[in-house]
């Protein structure tokens, strides 16, 4: 910026001679800044492909180690129901059916959860409260997920077996249809279980996104509605939510996006058996667990599969996290205009 | 006449209390709600701390970890592993991230390219952490045919860059009166914008460095796991998550004392980390 001034003072004082040297001077710098420019330009942007370079490798990646699979058994993998790795039958569907089962149950007992602590913490916590509990609520968001697994493994399950599970079988179990779900074993393992550490698990994470979603409504909305004579729980229900149901649809995505792909909260408590589960206490596995558990004993063809389960894992929670973000984009749009 | 405005305001009164009572409900369950998930999460870190701080002593720090069936044994080769291949990510993610993150904020308002690098990126920040280690594990350990430290930072850095990718892209309404002035693009980016957003980017180092401590899975096919104490980033190599994986799971007390401890170890710190961003960021920002 130094060559700015003096140029500003040879402008008025020095003789024509000098000031055309001046000016070539100028043109030169400009000349060579303007190639720094066009170098930083590349450099940067080659950088930031890096991620874009990074996408494409690994699909490409897990579809060459896949194809192995997909060749001898082709899309028919997806819903093969036979894990058997002596014989080397396999099918994705055992683990298709654990993964989406622990991270619909986590889904429906987080989701509710969250919606009212961001209630809470938006709406009615008092306002010296509300910083050190959404801190909490975030910092608990960053808490590793294997810690959520130990927990799951050595107190939750235990817990669960003796006092819980038993219960739900006594009330449940007779019902008609819904009474073979709670049949089994009551060992503290299985579908459930594992479902239910998921869902401790993105608790924090669903709750800190639905209260950032909450926290963007105009004030003047929301007085508006109290200006009106709405209860709370209305401005919640008729405002709020209205208002940002796209975000809190994507937050919520996001949310199951983390309990599909999760490895750590699940391995520990789902029980890691290659068997279709018969009822939400019989013991599963997820595609996340399958390779936790198998990737590192594999060989050859059986390693093929493991890829071929990554690679689904991989555009399922792909089409999730994409679904979710454009969801959160629009919002995001809405509250510009 | 007056019994029909009676009639209505009785009606009225009515409603009045159902509303009540539907906002009495729902607040309710919305405290319960409150309540019930500061207990669950109160109630894990309260085992992890009994747990952990029971299982804390000095020859944690001081030895390796043990043998199947033998008493005793640490965590030195565990603890220095995981710092060796964290402060290696760092080293590889903090230029990379902010480069790109550069890239997104000075270019990024025009291009497709970065639209779509912006998307990917916010893709990736959630991508299942395993899936990344199965790619690592195809480029970088079946090529050379053997498990290493690097590949676990090669593994760990796919999930930092984009925590630093994101936090870098501060858009600063000082570039231009910098641009006014006549200074030239990649000075404005670096002694600038850079510079105005140097808060932001330390804080999501931090939260890259929370971020990956405790990542398990993308380490289980890369770095392994090494029964003795190593430096060798070119073998595999011992690491605090795969260690309490394996020890939480294993029949031996001593092991899973060891991994509560360990478990404990890499809580306090990512908390730490993540209180430290927090408070840095909300002395920087104001100013």
């Amino acid at each position: 910026m130094g060559f700015i001034m003096s140029v500003d003072t040879t402008m008025t004082s020095q003789p024509v001679a000098v000031q055309t040297a001046q000016q070539q001077r100028m043109a030169s710098i400009a000349a060579r800044q303007r190639l720094q420019d066009v170098f930083f330009h590349r450099i940067t942007q080659s950088f930031s492909l890096l991620v874009l370079i990074a996408l494409m490798g690994i699909i490409v990646s897990l579809v060459i180690n896949a194809w192995p699979a997909f060749q001898k058994f082709g899309l028919q993998f997806v819903w093969r129901v036979e894990w058997d790795i002596i014989n080397e039958e396999f099918g994705a569907a055992i683990a298709i059916v654990g993964t989406l089962a622990s991270a619909s149950i986590a889904l429906v007992i987080a989701v509710p959860l969250a919606f009212g602590i961001a209630l809470f913490l938006t709406e009615t916590c008092p306002v010296w409260l509300r910083r050190p509990l959404g801190t909490a609520v975030e910092l608990l968001a960053a808490v590793p997920s294997i810690i959520y697994g130990m927990f799951g493994l050595f107190v939750f399950a235990p817990l669960f077996a003796d006092h819980v599970q038993p219960g739900l079988q006594g009330l449940l179990g007779t019902m008609p249809l819904i009474g073979p779900l709670f049949g089994g074993a009551t060992n503290g393992i299985g579908i459930l279980a594992a479902g239910i550490v998921l869902a401790f698990m993105v608790l924090p994470f669903i709750a800190a996104v639905m209260r950032d979603v909450f926290e963007i409504v105009p004030p003047i909305l929301r007085e508006s509605a109290y200006g009106l004579g709405c209860t709370t729980w209305e401005v919640v229900r008729r405002v709020v939510l209205p208002y940002t149901q796209k975000g809190v649809v994507g937050g919520i995505m996001l949310g199951l996006g983390r309990a599909l792909g999760e490895t750590m909260a699940v391995t520990f408590v789902i029980g890691n058996a290659n068997r279709l589960p018969t009822s939400l206490f019989s013991p599963g596995t997820s595609i996340a667990s399958t390779l936790a558990n198998e990737f590192g004993e594999a060989a050859d063809f059986h390693l093929s599969t493991l890829f071929a389960l990554g690679l689904l894992l991989f555009v399922i929670t792909f089409v999730v996290l994409a679904a979710a973000k454009i969801m959160i984009m629009r919002a995001e749009k809405a509250k510009g205009l | 006449m007056s019994t029909d405005t009676a009639s209505s305001a009785s009606f009225n009164l009515k409603r009045y209390k159902a509303r009540q009572r539907a906002n009495a409900i729902g607040l309710t369950l919305s405290m319960g709600a409150m309540v019930l998930g500061l207990f669950v999460l109160l109630w894990i870190l309260s085992v992890l701390f009994r747990n952990g701080f029971a299982a804390l002593d000095w020859s944690m720090f001081t030895e390796s970890t043990p043998a199947p069936g033998s008493e005793g044994g640490g965590l030195a080769n565990a603890i220095v592993g995981s710092l060796m291949m964290v402060a290696v990510t760092v080293l590889v993610s903090t230029p990379v991230g902010i480069l790109a993150g550069i890239y997104l904020a000075e270019y990024g308002d025009r291009s497709k390219t970065a639209e779509l690098t912006r998307f990917v990126t916010d893709i990736m920040l959630s991508a299942p952490s395993i899936v990344l280690g199965l790619f690592v594990y195809a480029i970088a350990v079946a090529t050379v045919g053997k498990f290493s430290g690097w590949a676990g930072s090669l593994a760990l850095s796919l999930i930092a860059i984009p925590v630093v990718v994101r936090t870098t892209e501060v858009p600063g309404s000082l570039r231009e009166a910098a641009f006014a002035l006549g200074a030239p693009r990649w000075k404005v980016a670096l002694m600038v914008t850079l510079r105005a957003a140097r808060s932001g980017v330390l804080t999501g180092l931090l939260l890259a460095v929370a971020r990956i401590s405790g990542e398990t899975a993308p380490l289980l096919f890369t770095a392994l796991n090494n029964q003795f104490f190593s430096l060798d980033m070119g073998a595999p190599m011992a690491n605090l998550p795969v260690v309490i994986f394996q020890f939480a799971m294993s029949p031996y007390d001593n092991w899973i004392r060891l991994a509560w401890g360990g478990a404990l170890l890499i809580t306090l710190s990512v908390l730490l980390l993540n209180i430290v961003a927090r408070v840095f960021l909300r002395d920087k920002s104001p100013k």
